[in-house]
């Protein structure tokens, strides 16, 4: 049945375009947006922070005291995180016990389903941001799996500010997606999980995490 | 003269939902806003339109080379390991959906929004097959808990306001307490569902734009069901029209502002979840079979058509909707079909036949301003008179709509016919009009007569004629 499908549904469009008739309108390029780091940095912060994301700009020397700081002051009873990444040696190296304990993600999810649901927060690294648009470009990968910044309540996305972008375009083009090839999933995040479809109420937080936190290392 | 069941049905709708001062309420308010966001997000006018050529570009492209497209598509998603199917009609979809759900011997399905889905009836075939579809977009899953279909492609609940959704949670979901807090319930419907994305054994989501050169599947959303439905469970069913290809990667960044910025005047979604493999030896999570629906439904002989084929560029943004006067008025499930508003009158008619649903074309003041929203520039109104013709098409029509010719009766036609040859001879003409001034106030109101006059005024016929006048003041044509 399916093979047979498959060659109908071709057979009939392809005797379309056997006759031609297409008119494909031009389309002038449109000279995207350019700013120079500090601008991209202040416009992917405005932006994340309209969508009800927490952002810190801190140094690189700065930073993992920075989240320490933060975290200490919160109460979680984890932070998931991916071993064998810089960022999760970073993190290993550096922790302490009155922070939450770190809680790695090394199973395949059939075996720690319920971990990962329960677990209050989770960190990744960030492959980019996006200036325009004010989102984050998350390519999770075998170290760092899709899950971390889905399931847990508070997700905490470190990111290098020179990989903020222009525009998506841009992103796109500078980091080679196409040569490199397209991870398993890719995805851009512009805030905490978010829904308007009651009464076009916005409210955050709804089967994605309630917060986002952006750690900008610049 | 007899009206067809697809008038009578839809008349009938336009009543209750003009009659219902509540759902009259919700609506204004919601597409007031929307609107308004839209145009906030798209104030600078030639920048828009720059970026609507585009789209329109990207999307006629895309179409000019559909079949070979489509095939790269398969392709290269076949290379990365998504498996990918073929169906002509919905019930094909049907059944290639509930084969996959069957083999891994699941219970229940978690979906996330997904109209494709809506157009296959694919919970209710499912249900009736014993298997629970669930619902999990906010919108989607408040309209299933009331058994009801979406009522706006974008926001499905659209008609309803809080102290409903308040009543349904409150009724129908177990140990629910009764609020009207718009935050307590998205705490109660996250709960519920949290469960769910955690059992789930097979999710089934929709396609926002399927990238040929990638084999990439985008899926635009706010919540995070998307993401939960694509990522938690062991098998994840994508299904999409097959018009939703475009060629490259670079296509998508101006479609996908067009798309997020015309249907809620928002830069971005939350989260755009582009999907091009499933999981991988060394992967922890995703899904372990990712299968691509491609569903024709009568999308390839839209295809076959050059006016139709306009048809097929939509991106599903909504805009139409929101600045239709008619579906702003009516709400979405007075059209009695899938998709409403401006797209579901050109669309609905086409997939299902004139037959079935060509009143559809008739919801329209032809006023244009779906045309001037559409992010995509779809000519909507050059559609819909098409369609108008094709309903009295008998026989061989132009566009072969299918269904085409069902409005075609005799009487009608001969009226026409009558009416031309009227025009067409002065000597008919002048004894006509001389009846027509004399007995013309005198006009039985019977049929289209007495329904065109049910909230008009008849206009009272001139006595003299228009030719007589001339002839009276001396006037020749031939000077």
């Amino acid at each position: 049945m399916t093979a047979n499908a498959r060659a109908n549904i071709l057979s009939r469009l392809r005797a379309t375009t056997a006759q031609g008739s297409f008119a494909v309108p031009d389309a002038p390029a449109i000279a995207g947006l350019a700013l120079n780091l500090e601008e991209r940095i202040d416009r992917l912060r405005r932006m994340l922070e309209t969508m009800h994301a927490e952002v810190w700009v801190v140094s690189s020397v700065a930073w993992l005291d920075e989240l320490k700081a933060r975290l200490r002051v919160r109460t979680l009873n984890g932070l998931l995180y991916g071993p064998g990444t810089p960022l999760g040696a970073a993190l290993e190296a550096a922790w302490e016990e009155n922070l939450p304990p770190l809680v790695p993600y090394v199973e395949p999810v059939e075996q720690c389903r319920e971990r990962l649901f329960n677990v209050d927060a989770g960190i990744t690294s960030t492959q980019g941001a996006i200036a325009e648009n004010g989102a984050l470009i998350l390519w999770p990968s075998a170290a760092e799996p899709r899950l971390m910044s889905l399931t847990p309540g508070l997700h905490i996305a470190v990111l290098e500010a020179g990989t903020i972008f222009n525009t998506f375009a841009e992103a796109i083009d500078q980091q080679g997606w196409l040569e490199q090839g397209m991870p398993t999933n890719a995805l851009l995040v512009s805030g905490p999980s978010k829904t308007a479809d009651i009464e076009l109420t916005l409210t955050f937080g709804v089967h994605g995490p309630k917060e986002l936190a952006v750690l900008i290392v610049a | 003269m007899t009206k067809t069941a697809d008038v009578v049905a839809f008349e009938r709708n336009v009543t209750k939902a003009l009659d219902d001062g509540q759902l009259r309420r919700n609506l204004r308010s919601a597409m007031t806003t929307l609107s308004q966001r839209r145009r906030a997000l798209f104030a600078d006018a030639e920048a828009f339109e720059q970026l609507r050529a585009q789209g329109q570009s990207i999307r006629r492209r895309a179409l000019s080379r559909l079949p070979e497209l489509l095939e790269q598509l398969e392709a290269r998603c076949t290379d990365n390991g998504i498996q990918v199917h073929w169906a002509e009609t919905t019930a094909e979809a049907n059944a290639i959906c509930l084969d996959i759900i069957r083999r891994h011997g699941a219970q229940r399905v978690i979906k996330g929004k997904s109209m494709v889905s809506e157009e296959m009836h694919l919970n209710h075939f499912l249900e009736e097959q014993g298997i629970e579809a669930l619902e999990t977009d906010l919108g989607e899953y408040i309209i299933q808990l009331d058994g009801e279909t979406p009522s706006h492609i974008i926001v499905p609940a659209i008609h309803k306001n809080k102290d409903q959704i308040a009543h349904l949670f409150h009724d129908r979901i177990p140990n629910a307490p009764y609020t009207e807090v718009v935050e307590e319930l998205n705490a109660i419907a996250r709960q519920e569902l949290r469960e769910k994305f955690r059992a789930g054994e097979v999710g089934v989501s929709g396609v926002n734009f399927a990238v040929a050169e990638t084999g990439t599947l985008c899926l635009v959303e706010n919540e995070g069901n998307g993401r939960m439905c694509t990522t938690a469970p062991p098998v994840h069913i994508a299904l999409m029209g097959l018009e939703k290809v475009v060629e490259k990667l670079q296509d998508v960044p101006p479609l996908l502002r067009l798309l997020t910025g015309s249907a809620t005047g928002q830069p971005i979604t939350t989260y755009f979840n582009m999907i091009t493999a499933p999981r991988q030896p060394d992967e922890r999570d995703g899904p372990q079979e990712v299968h691509l629906v491609i569903l024709d439904n009568g999308r390839s002989s839209i295809y076959g058509d050059p006016e139709r084929r306009a048809t097929l560029q939509c991106i599903r943004c909504g805009a139409c909707l929101n600045h239709c006067p008619i579906y702003t008025r009516l709400g979405g499930h007075a059209y009695g079909h899938v998709y409403p508003g401006p797209i579901g009158s050109i669309l609905t008619p086409q997939l299902e036949g004139l037959d079935e649903a060509g009143v559809m074309a008739s919801a329209s003041t032809f006023c244009g301003a779906c045309e001037e929203v559409c992010p995509v520039k779809i000519p909507f109104t050059e559609i819909l008179r098409m369609l108008r013709n094709e309903a009295y098409a008998r026989g061989e029509s132009e566009h072969d709509v299918k269904g085409h010719g069902y409005r075609y009766t005799t009487v009608e036609a001969l009226s026409w016919k009558s009416w031309a040859l009227y025009n067409t001879s002065p000597g008919l003409a002048r004894i006509g009009s001389q009846i027509l001034g004399k007995l013309g106030q005198h006009l039985p109101m019977i049929g289209p007569l007495k329904e065109w006059t049910r909230t008009r005024t008849s206009p009272p016929f001139a006595p003299k004629s228009l030719h007589q006048l001339a002839q009276e003041r001396g006037l020749d044509h031939d000077r």
